[in-house]
């Protein structure tokens, strides 16, 4: 058998990433990044922020999406750049910048949500 | 309706060019015309060196694929009808992504190769003797890949898909697609064979879903559809061979 | 236009083929392609969440003050800005990839395919549910 490309493992988490922004994603962004801070909504309160990510469910859950998502970024960025610039010879720097990044966001995600107090 | 339109025709003749250019032609316009008819009446009353393929004129060989307006089309399945009404002349060139010979005539032997490399023929690890009858299929069995099974090699898909311009090893949409039609096809036990091709980095995964390939078919095919659910499968069957070894023959 | 650079030999019964160099700007030619690399960039504002997800939690974890500062941050009008093109992009990822899911799964329920509309509209009324779940679970004090 030809040795066994990868490839499968980074489509499925760039897959389960895709789904996973898409739900998500656009509610959270629109309360957090616009409707709190322009005062649409009212934003929670610091001390009722805190309790919620206390919680292990809710940083389970924030850690799986920040992991699957940057996972996702990482595998269509990488194709975006393949393609959209043609830099194919910087295969092997794209490959490693883009998944290294997210690793690299992963452990960050990881450690602040494991220590978190 | 006017009684003439204008077709404005991509020439290129290696012994003479240098360089590409366009030639314009004043067609009569007919009501049941499309863009074949068109050319071939350039070639019989106008300019004979005009050089193209066609074969069947009725959309099911695949021979006169092309682009109109840039848009991959079959030339015979195209009304001139439909650009009445433009002040531009209607443009021709051949298919793109692919080395153009002459005129409107691409160089195809890539496509040629990488389908016979993903074995678009049924596979079986034991052959049943003809006297035992034919292999039976239901008609759900055959729905599964029917869709799939319409390709007519027209290479419009590849005309439409940029990774495989920007990336020639790309096996391509229809090859793939193909490829899947066996993959799904009952009687069929080659699977693990067209998978050792297609999970080569320019087989499935070159592919990002843009999604061209589908549109452009005239057939229906489609074949960004049938790459997505080879991944996925490809998908599992990795996972598989991953955390189950020895579940493989 | 540039011609594409391949050790062909060119003989008398093998004529120069034209080969036109894919151009860089290959994606700004066609609305569709311009639309694949948009919905293609829109995985740089998923990250772009995901920072902002990870600057919240750390301002969380280290007291109301720096929480408070990171509530003000989020108010400067260059982010919100960001935040504004950021939304846009997320919500046509969503789009686009609830409008495509169905092409990757071939869903068979007693011998015939599942129309495309109803994983979609699956989809949608699924992604309508998540999200009044996490306004409820936000927007309490």
């Amino acid at each position: 058998m030809a040795k066994q490309s990868n490839e499968a493992f980074l489509w499925v988490l760039f897959s389960a990433g895709g789904v996973v922004a898409a739900f998500v994603i656009p509610v959270q962004l629109f309360l957090v990044g616009l409707a709190f801070p322009l005062g649409w909504i009212p934003a929670p309160r610091y001390e009722y922020l805190l309790a919620l990510v206390r919680l292990p469910l809710t940083r389970l859950y924030l850690f799986v999406l920040c992991f699957l998502a940057l996972f996702h970024w990482a595998h269509r960025f990488r194709y975006t750049l393949y393609d959209g610039l043609q830099i194919k010879h910087l295969n092997e720097l794209i490959f490693v910048c883009c998944y290294g990044g997210a690793v690299f966001g992963t452990v960050l995600a990881g450690n602040l949500l494991w220590n978190f107090r | 309706m006017a009684e003439s339109i204008t077709l404005e025709v991509f020439r290129y003749s290696p012994e003479r060019d240098a360089d590409p250019s366009f030639q314009r032609y004043e067609v009569p316009l007919r009501k049941d015309w499309v863009v074949l008819d068109a050319l071939n009446y350039i070639k019989d009353n106008l300019d004979g060196s005009l050089t193209f393929r066609w074969s069947c004129r009725m959309g099911v060989c695949g021979s006169c694929g092309m682009l109109v307006n840039g848009e991959p089309k079959l030339t015979c399945a195209t009304f001139l009808s439909t650009y009445a009404r433009e002040t531009r002349p209607v443009r021709v060139q051949p298919l793109r992504y692919f080395p153009v010979i002459r005129d409107l005539v691409v160089e195809i032997t890539d496509f040629m190769i990488k389908l016979k490399s993903v074995r678009p023929w049924l596979i079986r690890e034991t052959e049943k003797p003809t006297s035992e009858g034919e292999y039976l299929q239901t008609p759900e069995q055959l729905d599964r890949y029917k869709q799939f099974s319409m390709c007519i090699n027209c290479m419009l898909c590849y005309a439409a898909c940029p990774v495989y311009g920007l990336d020639p090893v790309f096996i391509g949409p229809a090859a793939i697609a193909l490829a899947q039609r066996y993959n799904i096809d009952s009687r069929d036990e080659g699977a693990h064979e067209r998978m050792d091709v297609l999970a080569q980095h320019e087989g499935m995964w070159a592919c990002t879903f843009v999604g061209e390939c589908t549109k452009v078919c005239p057939k229906h095919v489609d074949p960004a559809g049938a790459i997505q659910q080879y991944k996925l499968t490809a998908a599992i069957e990795r996972f598989k061979s991953f955390l189950m070894p020895w579940a493989l023959k | 236009m540039r011609e594409a650079r391949r050790t062909v030999r060119y003989t008398e019964y093998h004529p120069r083929w034209y080969r036109p160099q894919v151009s860089t700007w290959w994606w700004v030619t066609r609305w569709p392609y311009l639309k694949f690399i948009l919905r293609e960039i829109s995985s740089v504002f998923v990250a772009w969440f995901v920072v902002v997800l990870l600057l919240q939690i750390r301002a969380l974890s280290r007291g109301p003050e720096a929480y408070a500062a990171f509530e003000l941050w989020l108010q400067n009008p260059l982010i919100v800005l960001l935040n504004l093109i950021a939304l846009f992009f997320v919500v046509f990822h969503a789009i686009t990839w609830f409008n495509l899911a169905p092409r990757a799964m071939a869903i068979r329920l007693r011998g015939r395919r599942v129309p495309d509309l109803w994983i979609v509209g699956t989809n949608y009324v699924s992604w309508a549910a998540i999200s009044l779940v996490v306004v409820w679970l936000l927007v309490r004090s």
